[in-house]
């Protein structure tokens, strides 16, 4: 299958005060039809910012330094202005973790949704009230039409992040990125608006990519995940092996640091602490945490190697024959 | 085992206003008659979600708010109404850390400042032996005793914990009040935060109450559970009771809504999808907080508020579901 998006070789660096800080070293990664893809990480392993780039939505001091990022035969990365607003909302549609504050607060929740349908569609203002109303009763608002008329300070965080659902899918993307979605609601509406996004991915047809911090949020809602540490993309397969064969020493060290329901010993910790972007180490960035480290891995970044078809693996431990 | 800790009927409003006057219009019921006590050693988790008024009935038990009603014991000793030299000999003896460690350590003061003050402030040595004293705790939270002059910024998420554990840690105490210490931590973090905690417990013989919306933290640290809705504990038990074997309606659809980091059993599960959203603390449901959202609510529990039960194994819940006929 072909993929819908492709990121080939993105790098990204920060201009700063302090000088240039790389944030991304060649992230290559692919998202199918129809999927959920995780990108999963802690924080500062840029995530959030390999999904802004996508879409172009990054602050000014970053620059994209190299790569590509194919969607649909064409390399967003060089669009004009015009044509990646054309891309946004319409293509490729994006929610963020605070909803509320992804909304405009002074204006009414129904006419956020008909501004953004008018705007890229010739479409009369009534008929896309009633496309507004229809889709946010679909998201699972109760009592659509006084969701309609209030403002963005009335709705709870999970209604918030329910219209933003619908306010993202109202153009019909054919890619949706979360970004910690549900990072800032309570576990039980999580669990709404998780069975939610499943339900929309089936019955829409789109493609998800669900940023997370959160491991067992990517085990509920993933079909693939990516795992990202310090700027590299260093795993990434169907969402069964990489909870059951992890292979990457640092996707292994972050399984075994998630306490399991019933374990009582004491908890597995890598050693050392995920790096600053000032003081990145050469070669594989996990090998002064690493209990596998050889010497190739001190001088130089290990490419991606195919495990088997769809697993692959950033590390030297799988090259096979001399290195 | 005794009870280290113990609150009968607890109770904290606060008055909600309005206008030129302040007149009260009503209260939210942030802690609504909770009895509870939690026994020498142990580690108490108390769970909940955002509103359920579990951070607020931390704070009241060590006196950080003052409760509307009800009794605190500590060590069988009514702390309810101390005040002055008496209080504060008391607090010594029961300390807190903070949720967001960016946020509870003063950005201007050196680590010997933040974690030496309590000594200066209880009078426990001479201005010169703090150095030592906050070197030597240093250590105990593993950190390097050479940080003592350096400020917080220069720490990472973890290693900033450490020092807010270090601080709680240096008068000696016998309860910690632990609330939310590894949400805002990265989970590779999070583990040697937990093993730490974990460590100290035995090493000095501390007794916590872990307050977290977090299950798989509050399953792998706690020994009892008590879940809280809106103001109320609604149940309590043993760990492997409560999780294994839960019984109010509301604890079942929490432990089915937590994800679990394994995806066969993500798809394999029968889950509850949860009902509705947690109302208004303001404006909360008559009768069983829970009602609205609850798959087996009868007439009674929308009028009638129910009171924890006994039902054996020392679990105890609130629910009508379980009240004999």
């Amino acid at each position: 299958m072909k993929p819908l998006l492709e990121i080939r070789n993105l790098r990204l660096r920060f201009h700063t005060l302090r000088g240039d800080l790389d944030a991304l070293f060649g992230v290559n990664l692919k998202i199918y039809p129809g999927e959920v893809l995780a990108l999963v990480g802690e924080s500062g392993s840029g995530k959030t910012i390999t999904a802004l780039s996508i879409l172009r939505l990054l602050d000014p001091t970053a620059e994209i330094t190299d790569g590509e990022i194919i969607f649909e035969g064409k390399d967003l990365l060089k669009l004009s202005n015009d044509e990646i607003i054309d891309v946004r909302g319409k293509e490729i549609s994006i929610i963020f973790q605070e909803p509320r504050s992804s909304l405009n607060p002074v204006m009414k929740v129904g006419d956020q949704l008909i501004e953004s349908l008018m705007a890229h569609t010739k479409i009369s203002r009534d008929e896309a009230y009633e496309i507004a109303l229809k889709l946010l009763s679909r998201v699972g608002l109760p009592d659509p039409k006084r969701i309609m008329n209030s403002y963005p300070h009335e709705l709870s965080g999970g209604m918030a992040q329910r219209v933003m659902i619908a306010m993202a899918l109202i153009l019909r993307p054919k890619l949706l990125i979360a970004d910690e979605p549900t990072t800032a609601l309570d576990v039980t509406i999580q669990a709404q608006i998780l069975a939610l996004i499943k339900e929309l991915v089936r019955e829409y047809g789109i493609s998800v990519l669900f940023i997370t911090h959160n491991l067992a949020v990517a085990a509920e809602i993933a079909d693939r995940i990516a795992v990202m540490y310090a700027g590299n993309v260093v795993e990434v397969g169907y969402v069964d092996d990489i909870f059951e064969e992890p292979k990457h020493p640092y996707t292994i060290g972050l399984l075994r640091s998630i306490p399991k329901p019933g374990y009582e010993g004491e908890l597995y910790s890598m050693k050392g602490e995920i790096p600053s972007l000032l003081k990145m180490p050469p070669g594989c960035h996990f090998h002064p945490r690493c209990p596998y480290t050889i010497e190739i891995c001190k001088s130089k970044a290990p490419p991606m190697i195919k495990i088997d078809g769809n697993h692959e693996v950033a590390c030297w431990l799988f090259m096979e024959g001399e290195v | 085992m005794s009870d280290l800790v113990r609150t009968e009927d607890l109770k904290k409003y606060f008055p909600v206003t309005k206008g030129l006057f302040s007149k009260v219009v009503g209260y939210v019921k942030a802690v609504d008659r909770v009895t509870l006590s939690i026994k020498k050693g142990e580690t108490f988790g108390l769970v909940g979600e955002s509103g359920s008024g579990k951070t607020t009935f931390g704070r009241t038990i060590l006196r950080l708010i003052e409760p509307t009603s009800g009794r605190i014991y500590f060590e069988n000793t009514d702390i309810t109404n101390l005040k002055g030299k008496a209080l504060r000999s008391i607090r010594r003896k029961m300390q807190i850390v903070f949720q967001d460690p960016y946020a509870s350590l003063h950005p201007r003061k050196k680590v010997k400042d933040i974690v030496g003050e309590p000594l200066i402030v209880h009078n426990i040595c001479k201005k010169n032996e703090v150095e030592n004293y906050v070197k030597d705790i240093l250590v105990k939270v593993g950190l390097d005793p050479k940080d003592i002059y350096k400020y917080p910024h220069e720490f990472s998420g973890g290693q900033r914990q450490r020092i807010a554990i270090a601080r709680a840690l240096i008068l000696n105490p016998s309860f910690i009040v632990l609330d939310e210490p590894t949400s805002s931590l990265d989970v590779s973090v999070q583990a040697r935060i937990l093993n730490l905690l974990n460590l100290l417990k035995k090493k000095f013989g501390l007794t916590y109450l872990l307050i977290t919306h977090d299950i798989a933290v509050v399953d792998y640290m706690s020994d009892r559970i008590g879940v809280m809705y809106l103001g109320r504990i609604i149940e309590i038990a043993d760990k492997r009771e409560l999780l294994n074997n839960p019984l109010h309606p509301y604890t079942k659809m929490l432990l089915s809504s937590v994800p679990v980091p394994d995806p066969k059993i993500a798809k394999s599960r029968k889950r509850m999808i949860p009902m509705g959203e947690i109302p208004s603390p303001l404006n909360p449901p008559p009768g069983c907080h829970f009602h609205p959202r609850c798959p087996y609510a009868m007439d009674i529990c929308k009028r009638k508020v129910p009171h924890l039960i006994n039902v054996g194994n020392l679990h105890e819940v609130a629910c009508w579901l379980y009240e004999k006929k």
